[in-house]
């Protein structure tokens, strides 16, 4: 349907239709992507960070897996997915982290090239809906490895992504989708160096019975059952 | 386990509740007093959310939490962190080990993922959070109710990148105790949960403790 180039440390946000699919792209390698979602037609249900690890028994997620919402309702199911591990766990640098990190690049001297910081850049776009920091949800890092050590240390994976590689985001639901390409906050580059995204939207048909998404546990069927009762 | 200051005497404190199992509690924590939770009989879940008391919008975050000390597990020394990068509190005693803060509460609807749409009459954490913030008032509502600790709880990550509850950090009588580091809100639903072993099959009561910083 389009596609679109998202710059370096960009936020960017559209209401992804049921029926339609998202595909993210790493450009250049190294991407990170933040991401929240909420019910376009009831904002209050969004995003839900611990329903959706406990529900799917995971710690991080890939295909197969699906983001679930407070309501017990799929938003989202990733349907296919080059990467093999996104982040849910690690949360958004804000603006006092990204000085301390990276210092300070104004946008007198800097133009567009200035200093972005994903936590201000969700809450400008979630105000372009009404919503507020209230409303943030914990979003998801995508292109981004940290994995979980026994003793709970927690560990960033550089160089996860790489150049070319995509997932695929089919939305279950009508879902705000807001998307930042800021650096992962656990990003021991000491460069502020955000990366470019691909995003692109497609028509897509509906699950079938045997969706892998939905059969790839009993919780996802049972979410699957919920979520069209929702449009019933 | 791991105690990081002598514990005060209970007869010292300010404040002394029972919460049985399946009620909420919200009450604020003024900076620099004690809040102790005490898990009286074992293995009980204390869902647990803490507000900026003079900002509900800069409110404790798990995410950051965890990244900022670069551990998911919570204990003695733990800091936790709010949306908006300030300390809420931190943790001084732990006679547990560790807690969770990735499993979240629980809820009529994620019971009907979890375990069978049947299961949607059955009292969940998130009531008790709802029902308290809407009699609390001054603004609060669903909409502020961001991912929570789960004291008490075990919920291991392995390298793999797996999760799963299980039973057994906690016991009879084991605390954690937390110094108010800005004055809070602070929001427990003491869990309901009878579907799987966070809290042993058999909700029981947590005692909750505030002592006045002269005791700290």
């Amino acid at each position: 349907m389009f596609d679109e180039i998202l710059q370096p440390g960009a936020t960017w946000s559209h209401v992804l239709k049921r029926g339609t699919a998202l595909r993210i792209t790493d450009i250049d390698g190294g991407l990170n992507v933040g991401a929240v979602f909420y019910n376009w037609e009831n904002p209050t249900e969004r995003y839900n960070m611990p329903d959706t690890l406990k529900a799917q028994h995971t710690a991080h997620l890939t295909s197969g897996h699906v983001l679930y919402s407070d309501m017990g309702r799929v938003l989202c199911s990733i349907t296919a997915d080059i990467v093999g591990w996104h982040d849910p766990l690690s949360g958004c640098s804000n603006a006092a982290l990204v000085a301390q990190k990276y210092g300070h690049a104004g946008y007198q001297e800097h133009r567009n090239e200035y200093y972005k910081n994903p936590y201000d850049g969700f809450a400008i776009e979630l105000a372009k809906y009404g919503l507020s920091v209230r409303d943030m949800a914990a979003p998801i890092n995508f292109f981004s490895k940290v994995v979980v050590e026994d003793g709970g240390n927690m560990h960033f994976v550089s160089r996860h992504s790489r150049a070319g590689m995509y997932v695929d985001l089919r939305a279950e639901m009508n879902v705000l989708t807001i998307l930042n390409t800021c650096q992962h906050p656990l990003d021991p580059n000491p460069k502020y160096d955000p990366r470019r995204a691909h995003v692109s939207i497609s028509k897509v048909s509906a699950p079938l019975p045997d969706d892998r998404c939905r059969m790839s546990r009993p919780e996802n069927e049972r979410g699957f059952v919920l979520t069209e009762r929702y449009f019933e | 386990m791991k105690i990081i200051e002598k514990p005060p005497d209970p007869s010292t404190a300010r404040y002394d509740q029972i919460i049985p199992a399946g009620e909420p509690w919200i009450h604020e924590i003024i900076k620099g007093q004690h809040l102790r939770i005490i898990d009286v009989e074992g293995n009980q879940a204390a869902d647990t959310l803490f507000f900026n008391a003079d900002d509900y919008a800069d409110r404790y975050s798990a995410q950051d939490t965890i990244r900022t000390q670069a551990n998911i597990y919570l204990t003695t020394g733990t800091k936790l962190i709010s949306s908006k990068g300030n300390v809420l509190l931190t943790i001084v005693a732990d006679t547990c080990g560790r807690h969770d803060t990735l499993g979240g509460a629980c809820s009529m609807e994620s019971n009907m993922v979890r375990y069978a749409i049947e299961k949607r009459h059955m009292h969940a954490c998130r009531q008790s959070f709802v029902k308290a913030a809407l009699a609390w008032g001054r603004g609060l509502e669903k909409r502020d109710l961001a991912p929570n600790i789960n004291f008490f709880m075990n919920v291991p990550v392995t390298p793999h990148g797996g999760l799963t509850f299980r039973d057994g950090v906690s016991g009879p009588g084991k605390y954690v105790e937390l110094r108010a580091e800005i004055d809070v809100l602070a929001l427990i639903s003491n869990c309901p949960q009878l579907n799987n072993p966070c809290n042993a099959y058999n909700p029981t009561p947590i005692r909750v403790l505030i002592w006045d910083p002269k005791h700290g």
